[in-house]
Parts: structure tokens; sequence; C-alpha cells
């Protein structure tokens, strides 16, 4: 059995300390711009911040991987090309990717700089992630949110050497990560062109007649008694009203954990674990890469899995494996 | 969109291939978006080998597969950028359907460097998302292995709306899509006068062979922006129409044309 890396993320410089220190074998993290997918205000790194990060990483054991995962403006890409550049020269470990264009340009101008494919990218077969390997290089795949462990099993061993990279805790899209605009018909504003999904800018809580609506630009997304606490508006996970029945209708409020099942990803032959969550604060991450940390050791020492309940830190207080199991589509 | 549909039309294809054909039409069949299992890669693998009919790739796997021969691109794949469309371009494509959340800088920007043709859509409902996971079934307490093909009954897609009553969405089995219909209409002419040669209609359960006429009469000229689209407000009663991405706004909005 392999021994996954545990890839974790780093919101932050303090959140990079931290997370490396709570057991991390990498951490994930992206400029302060709209080059990332998590452009959310407050997070990210500047330059000075990066090298001082990878710096601490370094002398710690740790690898630092820069994503670069949004998709270029036409006619502007520059912003992208400098954080490229940069990442590469301040010594990241690799930059993960999504745009095709992007990928060109880092396989031209920095030939010995690491590549991972963004799950932005949405590659979910061989011949896909083929093409990314053959054209760019790549040496690493972040998976969609899409297939099934044994789905998983069999593309991580066609396309070896390439390794896999999956998600198994945090934040869940349950559209095809890097082919979804819902947040920009309701915003304006989408992950691909600008890094945020259902921003907190376009969100508006509404004091109605039997409690608060949650609201997302002109849409109400849920509503919720007075009792109840209102959960953020993000669009998939919103209740709505399809054949005449108020349901969760895309996906509940909900976060994926994947402790349960970490022996059948770990012997899929995946090579990195991800934890989601750039934007979550230092306890929340630390708390949840320690569990992780014992989860792959205690596999690969061939002791049964910790119970550890990570319950009081999802979304709305649910948990779900998400694609991993085949019921869930 | 789901291959759990293919049985039903599969063997009708080549007739229907045959009969457009013979009317003098270009066919052009368009790739599955999101293809994970071996039956679909096989299926894929299939399509790209098919002889005297353009393949569209709405996934990276089919445009691997086709590269070296001509064949169009569709708008489920990501081409944002100038750079993107190049590698395309490289590979074969000669005929690109950008995606539908570009506003008309990017596309400009990105039609002043084309090569290969660039299509866009301008009508009908907006492509939004795709999933593994098929919300029609779950909308009839289902799952996708067991989903009984209740998306049958939804042919224009199953209306979402908000808990206030809003529409906002269609689900098309495992595609979301806009509530709203696109239109395009007015903006024809400056996308021609960029270089964006070929316009896309999404079907609905409208008089298509007349909104496609109202749209060819737009193209030529033969009606001007106005009578076209009064036009086909009237052939589209009570439809809600957006263009928003095309102004930068959010997709669901109406924008007057400037």
């Amino acid at each position: 059995m392999k021994r996954p890396e545990l890839i974790c993320p780093a919101g932050t410089p303090a959140a990079l300390e931290s997370t490396i220190r709570a057991g991390a074998d990498a951490v994930y993290l992206g400029f302060r711009d709209e080059t990332n997918a998590r452009n959310f205000p407050g997070l990210n790194f500047s330059r000075k911040e990066l090298k001082e990060g990878i710096s601490f990483a370094h002398n710690n054991g740790a690898k630092v991987l820069v994503a670069i995962n949004t998709f270029p403006k036409s006619g502007e890409p520059e912003l992208w090309y400098r954080a490229v550049d940069d990442a590469a020269n301040l010594g990241a470990d690799a930059v993960i990717l999504a745009d095709i264009g992007l990928l060109d340009y880092a396989n031209r101008v920095h030939p010995n700089l690491r590549l991972h494919l963004s799950v932005q990218a949405a590659a979910s077969n061989p011949i896909a992630i083929g093409y990314y390997t053959d054209r760019f290089g790549i040496k690493r795949v972040v998976l969609p949110r899409v297939l099934t462990v044994p789905e998983i099993a069999a593309l991580s061993s066609a396309v070896d050497p390439v390794e896999t990279e999956v998600f198994v805790f945090g934040g869940l899209c349950v559209m095809t990560e890097g082919r979804c605009a819902l947040s920009s018909y309701v915003t304006g504003r989408s992950p691909n062109m600008n890094g945020v999904c259902s921003p907190a800018s376009h969100v508006r809580y509404v004091e109605t007649a039997h409690g608060i609506a949650s609201r997302l630009g002109d849409f109400t997304i849920n509503e919720f008694s007075k009792s109840e606490p209102a959960g953020y508006p993000t669009l998939c996970k919103g209740r709505f009203v399809a054949r005449g029945n108020a349901s969760y209708l895309f996906e509940e409020p909900t976060s994926l954990n994947t402790l349960s099942i970490l022996p059948d990803l770990m012997n899929a032959g995946v090579s990195a674990f991800k934890i989601e969550g750039r934007q979550r604060g230092r306890a929340y991450v630390a708390a949840v890469v320690e569990a992780f940390r014992a989860g792959i050791d205690a596999v690969i020492a061939g002791h049964s899995i910790p119970d550890i309940d990570l319950a009081h830190i999802t979304e709305g207080g649910r948990q779900t494996t998400g694609a991993y199991e085949k019921k869930w589509r | 969109m789901c291959s759990k549909r293919t049985p039903f039309f599969d063997k009708l294809l080549p007739n229907v291939i045959e009969r457009l054909a013979d009317a003098g039409k270009e066919v052009v069949i368009s790739s599955q978006a999101l293809i994970m299992s071996a039956n679909e890669q096989k299926v894929a693998r299939d399509l790209a080998t098919l002889e005297g009919v353009i393949i569209e790739a709405n996934d990276i796997t089919l445009a691997a597969l086709l590269a070296g021969r001509q064949f169009a691109v569709g708008p489920f794949v990501n081409i944002y950028n100038e750079n993107t469309l190049s590698v395309f371009e490289d590979m074969g494509a000669s005929r690109i359907c950008l995606p539908p959340e570009l506003p008309r800088e990017r596309l400009d920007e990105i039609a002043s460097r084309a090569r290969a043709e660039l299509e866009v859509q301008v009508f009908g409902r907006l492509p939004l998302a795709i999933s593994a996971r098929c919300y029609a079934a779950r909308a009839h307490s289902l799952s996708k292995d067991g989903c009984l093909y209740v998306c049958a009954e939804h042919s224009d897609g199953m209306a979402v709306d908000t808990l206030n009553g809003k529409p906002l969405l269609a689900v098309n089995g495992t595609q979301t899509l806009s509530f709203s219909m696109l239109n395009l209409l007015p903006e024809i002419p400056h996308m021609q006068k960029i270089g964006i040669s070929r316009f896309r209609l999404s079907p609905h359960s409208v008089d298509m062979v007349s909104v496609a006429k109202t749209f060819r009469n737009a193209m030529t000229g033969l009606l001007g922006p106005d009578a076209a689209t009064a036009q086909l407000l009237e052939l589209c009663p009570g439809i809600e129409f957006s263009n928003g991405y095309f102004y930068g706004a959010p997709g669901h909005k109406y924008v007057e044309a400037d």
C-alpha cells in the first residue's frame, strides 16, 4: 500500500505554520488575486509571504503547492504568467493549473517546474489525463469529485506513473468542478473567471413573516425559522421547488468526510489526499489535519481507523462520502 | 448528456444523418460532456472513428482522440482565452463554440486572434453545469442507476423555482440549465463585425423552424434587430429572456442593448 501524501489548505501564513505542525506533508495555497479558486477577502499570500512560507515548510520537511487554477482572462494573461513565474522562482514544489493555455506556458517557460492538474480541469478518465501528460508533462492529477472508489482505483492504475490526488474532507462541489457557471448566472462572478462561488458580496439575510431568508443576488436560496441557524447560501446547497416539492434538490448543506473509507481510498492506489478549506479557520484545519494524519498512519501501521468525530465542524452537522459511493449519483 | 439515453436514439442516428445530409445539411455529432466509465470511454473512441461527419468535442477526451483531424469544439470545453484557443487550433479544431459566461470584451479579444471559425449560442436555455448526479432522478426520489428515465417527462427541462416561487433553473438529468432563455438576437451584428460567424440555437418547445428563420433573417440583414426581436417575442409568448453574460452582468439579467 502506497503511503499517501496529506495535502492541506493554507489560507494564510499563520495557517500554513499550524497546518504543517498538525502533520501536513504538503500545503497548497494561492496568491492574493484572481489567479486562484479561493479569491476571498483576507485570504492568500503575497510574494514575500510565499517566500517565507516555502522556507518554513522546507525546514519542516513539508512541500508547498501553489494553486493558479482559474482561467486567465483573454487579452490579460500577464497576471497568470507572473503567478507561475514567481511560484517557480520562489521554489514552490509544484503549481496546480487548470487552463490549457497556462499549462502550455508553464511547460514551455519552466520545463523543470512540476505541474499538477487542478480539479478545475475535471480530467475524469485516462484518455483526458493522457492528453495532459503527453502534451504538458503533468505529474499529478487532482480528480474531480465525480468518480466512485472502484473507478478511482481503475483510473489510478491506468494513468500510473502519473499520480492521482483525491479530496478527503471539506466543502463538496456537487457539480463537476470547472464546469459550473451557476454562481455567475446569479451574481456575475464565477469560480472559473473570478475564483469565487456564491460570493459573500452578493449575500443578504432578509427577515420574512416566518423567519429569515438567505439570498444570493436576486434569488432566495433558503429560508429558516427564527429558532434555526441561518446557513450560508451556497447556490447548489439551497432549498428549491421542483415538481411542487421544496427540497435540497442538488445537495444538502454537508461536508465530505472520508475517514470511514480511508483504507478503500488507500487501496485504490491514490498518491495524495487533499483537505478542502483554505477559507477555514486555523482550529478547524488543525482538527481535520490531525484526524487524517492519525487515520493514514493507523491504516499504514495495520491498525483500525481511529474513531474521530468531526461532525461538529461539518456544514449543517451533516457528512457524506459523496460520489465515492455509487448510490450518491 | 447522459449515456443511459443513448439506446433510445442510437439506432435511429444513421437514418437521421442520411436524411439531413440528403437535404443539404451539414451534420455535426456532439459528444458527451462528462466521460467517466469504461463504456463511456469506448463510446468516445468509437465516435472519434466516425467518417463523413463532423464531431464536436465537449470534453478534452474527444479533442485528444480527434487531434490531427479537423473537429469542432463545443461550449462545455473551457476556452477562456487566446492561448488555450491556439492550443486547440493547433490540434485541428476548425470551429469552436465559446463558453456562455464570456462577456463581450472577452469575445472581442478572442475573436481578434482566432484562426478557427467561432460560434456563440444566441438562443435557448443556457448550459450552466454538469454533474455525475442526476437531479431529475433525485427529484423523483430515485438514484441515477434506477432512474426509470424520468427525465423524459420534462422535455424542456424540469423547472426549479426558489422557495418564494421565482423561476431560477431547469434540470435536464445530470445537466443544469438556466430557466431564462438566452436571446442575443440584437447582439448578432456586433458579433458578426468582430468575426464570429456561427450562431447556435438551443431547441425549446416553441416553433423552432420560425425561430431559426428569424435568426437567419437577422444574420443576413433581411430583418433589422428591432423587427427580428419583435418577431421572436411573438414566437415565444410568456418566455423570460436573458443576455446578462454578454454585458458582464449576472447571466439571468436582461440588459437593454446599447
